[in-house]
């Protein structure tokens, strides 16, 4: 029987419930515990192997690309932190990169070195979530916990540093609203002194865990040429064994000074890029510990000077006269940045993260773009699932580390 | 946490059997409240972090199902989107009376920041709400003290299922 489409039943294209081959066709998500969020996937199988995925998105589509058209840069920050929720702070920093490139601001040092502690200690926080919910995925429960107790201790860092938990906007245009509380550097160095005897924990529990092996080895297979062609970045393009990291390719803050290295795999499954995000958390722990050292040779200033874009410090605004006026202005009416494109590739927890701005000399943006790295990833859903077993359906998805709400945006 | 200050024992004053079981029944159901995950945005993320290790849902009875034929509450965590919508209607009827649900976060209560074509401005549009929580992501104490608000809810409500329905929809 053929489908009536109406407004709430859209007609799926090459979609056909009722099958005269032996194919099965089910429904997977929006609401399934291992979707990562609203991921809806179309499965034809044969038997139980994957014949044709159909990934469909857009189920937490919230018009966030609409909504920065309508307002000022600054007001638009808060609305970055729902995209990738759970390294918000990485998105904060890709959008406040763009426009400052966009308006070419020079961000004073102590900024640049909490910013990048800040992007670090997302970065360990994201790759954390990822081993819980993949591990979880995969049936680990242990791990699940154990990684979220760890992770609990990175979100109290970030609560101490701006008080939010989840949705940070820790960074703005021009620098960072805080210079870091007493006591933050020695909690973080706790912190990162721990990480990696727990790291280690997490590696003992699973890396040479037969069932973890069993599951993971030779599973979502990514050939570097598919890794290529899809647009894969971050996780997914390493695992398949090439060296790519905006880091190191376009460093942006204090990367270029940090010693760090890019880990790589060329077993292309999802093991090895298991085996990547494990890596990653050390290398993050590694540019900490840097970071640390650097942030005693700063001086105190932690906003850009620029009284065309950015409001003066809070003493001077409320002392002076001149810079309260330009702050009524920037608060009522926004800052205009020149006209001009600009787009500012980062590397968020997940791939390639960039905010594509066009500015007509408005406060608003003429158009702004998004190129979330978990987009790209949910596209080759549709060429790595087929020729996989059901079961692994789960793994895959938990390995591309897809979030939806940088996905449907 | 959870405090149970009812005194079952004592205060079954009334002469009638329904009153005890009333009391019984909403005791078993308070006490065992199954949500469903229904994650759908960032607070998703802080109701799995209510279940994890630090804040500990288990502790209250509060298991995470993943069928909504299992669970008794719907906790909905997030942004519901326009095209989600049906799902969240469908997945609500299927679950098994009786049934509450939270709606968690600024997103789920009115459309919090996202006044925009695509989102629903409120899941009250949809299905009905118990308990409203509000925040951005709501941190997990109170996705727990929501729970508990709702299980006080509960030991109030009347096990009849019509009287029920009367006593939540009027």
């Amino acid at each position: 029987m053929q489908q009536q489409p109406n407004k709430l039943r859209p007609f799926f294209e090459n979609l056909n419930f009722e099958r005269d081959d032996n194919t099965m066709v089910i429904n997977f998500g929006p609401q399934h515990p291992s979707a990562h969020g609203q991921l809806r996937l179309v499965l034809e199988l044969d038997g139980e192997q994957v014949v044709k995925a159909y990934p469909d998105i857009g189920y937490l589509h919230r018009g966030i690309e609409k909504m920065a058209e309508n307002m000022i840069y600054n007001e638009f920050l808060p609305t970055t932190d729902r995209m990738d929720y759970i390294a918000s702070t990485s998105n904060n920093y890709a959008f406040a990169l763009s426009v400052e490139r966009l308006i070419g601001l020079e961000v004073p040092r102590r900024a640049q070195v909490i910013r990048t502690m800040l992007l670090e200690l997302n970065r360990i926080i994201s790759h954390l979530f990822f081993l819980a919910t993949h591990a979880l995925d995969v049936g680990a429960m242990s791990i699940f916990l154990y990684a979220f107790r760890e992770r609990e201790f990175a979100m109290d860092l970030m609560e101490d540093y701006c008080g939010a938990r989840l949705t940070h906007s820790a960074v703005r245009i021009g620098g960072v609203p805080l210079d870091i509380p007493d006591g933050w550097l020695n909690q973080l160095s706790d912190f990162i002194q721990r990480l990696p005897e727990q790291i280690k924990l997490y590696e003992d529990l699973l890396t040479e865990n037969r069932i973890w092996k069993m599951r993971l080895e030779d599973i979502g297979i990514v050939t570097p040429e598919q890794a290529l062609e899809w647009g894969c970045t971050g996780v997914m393009l390493r695992g398949s064994g090439i060296a790519y990291d905006v880091r190191k390719e376009e460093p942006y803050e204090l990367y270029d000074e940090l010693d760090f290295d890019i880990p790589i795999s060329d077993r292309c499954d999802s093991y090895g890029r298991y085996r990547l995000y494990m890596e990653e958390m050390k290398q993050s722990v590694k540019i900490l510990r840097q970071l640390i050292d650097m942030y005693s040779k700063t001086d105190s200033q932690i906003m850009a000077h620029s009284p065309r874009y950015i409001s003066a410090p809070k003493e001077e605004i409320m002392t002076q006269n001149y810079a309260l006026m330009q702050h009524f202005v920037l608060v009522t009416q926004g800052m205009r940045p020149p006209k001009g494109t600009v787009y500012a590739p980062t590397e968020s927890p997940k791939g390639e993260l960039g905010f594509w701005i066009r500015s007509e000399g408005e406060p608003y943006a003429y158009r702004l773009k998004a190129r979330a790295p978990s987009f790209f990833h949910t596209g080759i859903l549709q060429d790595i699932l087929p020729g996989t077993y059901i079961a692994d359906v789960v793994t895959i998805i938990g390995s591309t580390n897809i979030v939806f709400g940088e996905v449907d945006r | 946490m959870a405090q149970h200050q009812v005194n079952y024992a004592s205060s079954g004053g009334l002469p009638v059997a329904l009153t005890t079981v009333d009391k019984l029944l909403n005791w078993g159901r308070s006490n065992s409240l199954w949500p469903l995950t229904y994650g759908l945005a960032c607070c998703a993320i802080e109701m799995m972090a209510s279940g994890a290790s630090r804040f500990d849902f288990d502790r209250m009875g509060v298991i995470f199902r993943a069928s909504p034929r299992q669970a008794d509450v719907m906790i909905l965590a997030g942004t519901l989107s326009k095209k989600h919508a049906e799902f969240a209607r469908r997945l609500y009827d299927q679950m098994a009376e009786p049934k509450w649900v939270i709606s968690m976060g600024s997103c789920a209560n009115t459309g919090g920041m996202f006044n925009t074509y695509a989102t629903v401005q409120g899941v009250d549009r949809i299905i009905p709400v118990d308990i409203y929580l509000p925040g951005c992501a709501p941190r997990p104490e109170t996705l727990q003290y929501a729970m508990m608000m709702l299980q006080k809810k509960i030991r109030r409500e009347s096990a009849d299922m019509k009287k029920r329905k009367l006593q939540r929809f009027v």
